[in-house]
């Protein structure tokens, strides 16, 4: 290895990243890339990030061995990096806190956050309530319909949440209402970005501060198995759980980084999000990346059953990897993704997010490509209390006099 | 693909504002400066409420006296834009309004001698390949390009590609943009600096902010050489005080919201034509301010 891939520079992965942004926000971009690029070198805040992250998230989140679900994958031995039990359910935690202490840096009193499925919205007012800031929360209106749960959370944490009913009213325009907020409100407000796409620094910095999955995870699996894994497996939406787990694996030759993206309806039903395996670059939210978009570059609609995958961008970071080969990235349907869902809470006892559950599918069809001998690492990157209602409705488990038996 | 390093100086052309241009952008500004006012910048989408309209709708500002003419190109997320100018061009997407279209629209207005500078995102230009969509512009007889979502330090390919085919190109600068900043824009702009009357998106307000006219004297003393004022700049009143320290007045929700709310194509026209007359009317120098 001639030099190590791991925490890449921004503001370019290769030919992605960028700021495709109005002149507006390049102030406070450059203010915030110049402040992480303080904070990051001082003891202080990483002792002041790793004392929350220990003593208020609950990390380094268990390594936990899936042997009946294992039994499912080929026979392969499938460890669970739970993210699901980090504070919140699920690994953005790990971001909204690193953001969080910048913003006090910075001496800003405010944020704001997008949010799809919610995941990310909660660990932002959660963040918000802990550190004393006003916070306020964009949410697509279809998605405060299908989330509705963590709407309620949110609010119960003191946040404000603004149902966006513009454009396709989920995650993309959530993200677009937020940075209109931003452009207005940029001298009080930091935006806390909630994965690896968007401008310059957001898909180095929250890169960073998720990569502790997978040092974490790296170190949990070397200590279980005696070995790295053959595999790594996690759901890209954007792409921050993915990432997180792949960074210190990416000098690992022999170990494979599968990314599943969100395959919907079935890539070749046009309803879907997989962006890196059907899109085509553009650039989207500031960033040069792979796009879900027409002849036109307008952004196309993206589909999924799992409202934080359903986003029609992904990071410029990913985008690279997939050029590069160094990672692979493949599509998972709804009803394998439902299939996955319902395997692990029956074998496992996990409920996990149905995001998460695209990386479950994905380990599946990798365990039963690798055999017995196989080692596979999945980042379980949420739980899926939030998924109830539609899973009650996939699998029919409220229907009345019906026991709605699971696949 | 552009590698410029985010932050720092890109090589920029040495061309200055001033070598001949179809419809050129700076002629008409100074033209209108000879008159003793500041030139009228109307902006209006594409395909709102459909093409032909949308062409019609131009044509009554251009014979009201709009001397240059924003052509919006619509674009599915337009984080630079407020609820009106969302609204419109989220309806002629909505009614099938293709990049191509634009291009029309241009060869349309074109022989009205008005220049008339596209305002994209950089999305659809980067999908149609830049160095296509500027020779595409140029043969349909468009002056150049307004790019809100694309700064100089990215804007490599659309550099090289406005100097081969002689295209203007308006990038913007904030009241939050430090002086260098506003160095590396001036430098890089060809026509005009588009200065963002306030920090936030397009819309029509009340009063301008005192950010507008500041900021106009930095980028001036940052080298630009002509400066014209938009974002939130959209009554008579607004036109009277842009005038004063800026060498255009740039409106665009004002008209969009009129067009919106016009009964008829004939209602419509006749509203942007009162509105286009009074704000060139307004837009005079020294008017007892």
């Amino acid at each position: 290895m001639t030099h190590s891939l791991q925490r890449a520079p921004g503001p370019y992965f290769g030919g992605y990243g960028g700021r495709f942004i109005p002149e507006a926000l390049i102030t406070a971009l450059d203010q915030l890339s110049e402040a992480y690029a303080i904070v990051r070198q001082e003891p202080e805040f990483e002792a002041e990030l790793d004392g929350l992250l220990r003593d208020y998230a609950g990390r380094p989140t268990p390594l936990t061995e899936a042997g009946r679900f294992g039994a499912h994958a080929g026979g392969a031995t499938v460890y669970l990096k739970r993210e699901d039990l980090a504070h919140t359910g699920s690994h953005k935690i790990n971001n909204v806190l690193g953001q969080a202490l910048l913003t006090k840096r910075v001496g800003k009193q405010r944020v704001i956050a997008e949010t799809g499925a919610g995941q990310h919205g909660v660990a932002t007012a959660t963040a918000a309530a802990l550190m004393d800031l006003e916070c306020v929360v964009y949410m697509g209106e279809e998605d405060t319909e299908r989330q509705a749960l963590n709407v309620a959370r949110m609010r119960l944490l003191g946040a404000e949440v603004v149902a966006v009913r513009s454009g396709t009213r989920t995650l993309k325009d959530a993200i677009n209402a937020a940075l209109r907020d931003w452009v207005t409100n940029a001298e009080t407000t930091n935006y806390v970005f909630g994965t690896v796409a968007g401008p310059h620094p957001f898909p180095e910095m929250v890169r960073d501060f998720q990569r502790v999955i997978g040092v974490e995870a790296r170190a949990q699996v070397l200590a279980k198995a005696g070995r790295l894994p053959d595999a790594v497996a996690a759901c890209v939406g954007g792409g921050s759980n993915a990432i997180g787990i792949f960074d210190a694996f990416l000098d690992d030759a022999g170990t494979r980084l599968e990314g599943f993206e969100a395959g919907g309806e079935g890539v070749a039903t046009g309803r879907h999000a997989a962006t890196l395996s059907a899109g085509k670059v553009g650039v989207l939210h500031g960033a040069r990346s792979y796009v879900l978009q027409d002849g036109d570059g307008q952004t196309v609609p993206s589909h999924s059953i799992s409202a934080g995958l359903d986003y029609p961008g992904v990071g410029p970071e990913h985008a690279w990897l997939r050029d590069t080969g160094r990672a692979r990235y493949s599509p998972i349907t709804d009803a394998q993704a439902m299939e996955a869902f319902g395997l692990l809470s029956r074998t496992e006892g996990i409920i996990p997010a149905i995001e998460s559950a695209h990386a479950l599918a994905g380990a599946l069809r990798l365990g039963r490509e690798l055999g017995p001998d196989g080692l596979i690492v999945v980042s379980l990157s949420g739980r899926g209390d939030k998924d109830v209602t539609t899973a009650s409705r996939w699998f029919g488990l409220l229907e009345p006099g019906g026991a709605g038996a699971i696949a | 693909m552009n590698q410029a390093r985010t932050g720092g100086g890109a090589p920029l052309s040495a061309s200055r504002p001033g070598r001949a241009n179809r419809g050129s952008v700076g002629a008409a500004i100074d033209a209108a400066a000879a008159e003793g006012r500041a030139a009228l910048i109307a902006y209006l989408p594409v395909g709102f409420p459909d093409v032909a309209e949308s062409i019609g709708a131009v044509k009554a500002l251009i014979d009201a006296g709009a001397d240059i003419v924003e052509l919006g190109l619509p674009y599915s997320d337009p984080v630079m834009d407020g609820p009106v100018i969302e609204g419109a061009v989220t309806a002629a997407l909505a009614g099938g309004v293709r990049v191509a279209d634009t291009m029309r629209a241009v060869e349309a207005l074109a022989p009205t001698g008005v220049p008339l500078l596209v305002m994209s995102y950089y999305a659809p230009i980067l999908a149609t390949g830049v160095e296509r969509f500027a020779a595409d512009l140029a043969s349909a007889g468009g002056a150049g390009l307004i790019t809100p979502d694309l700064i100089p330090d990215e804007a490599g390919a659309w550099l090289a590609a406005s100097e081969t085919h002689g295209l203007d190109r308006v990038f913007l600068v904030a009241p939050s943009s430090s002086d260098s900043r506003l160095r590396l824009v001036a430098e890089a702009c060809r026509g005009f600096v588009y200065v963002a009357s306030t920090m936030g998106i397009t819309g029509e307000r009340t009063t301008l902010s005192a950010a507008a006219k500041d900021l106009t004297v930095r980028t001036r003393a940052a080298g630009a050489s002509r400066a014209c004022v938009g974002v939130g700049v959209s009554t008579p009143a607004h036109a009277a005080e842009v005038a004063q320290y800026a060498d255009g007045v740039i409106v665009g929700s004002a008209f969009v919201r009129l067009l919106r709310d016009a009964e008829t194509p004939a209602a419509a026209r006749a509203a942007l034509s009162d509105l286009a007359g009074r704000l060139r009317q307004s837009a005079v120098r020294g008017a007892g301010r």
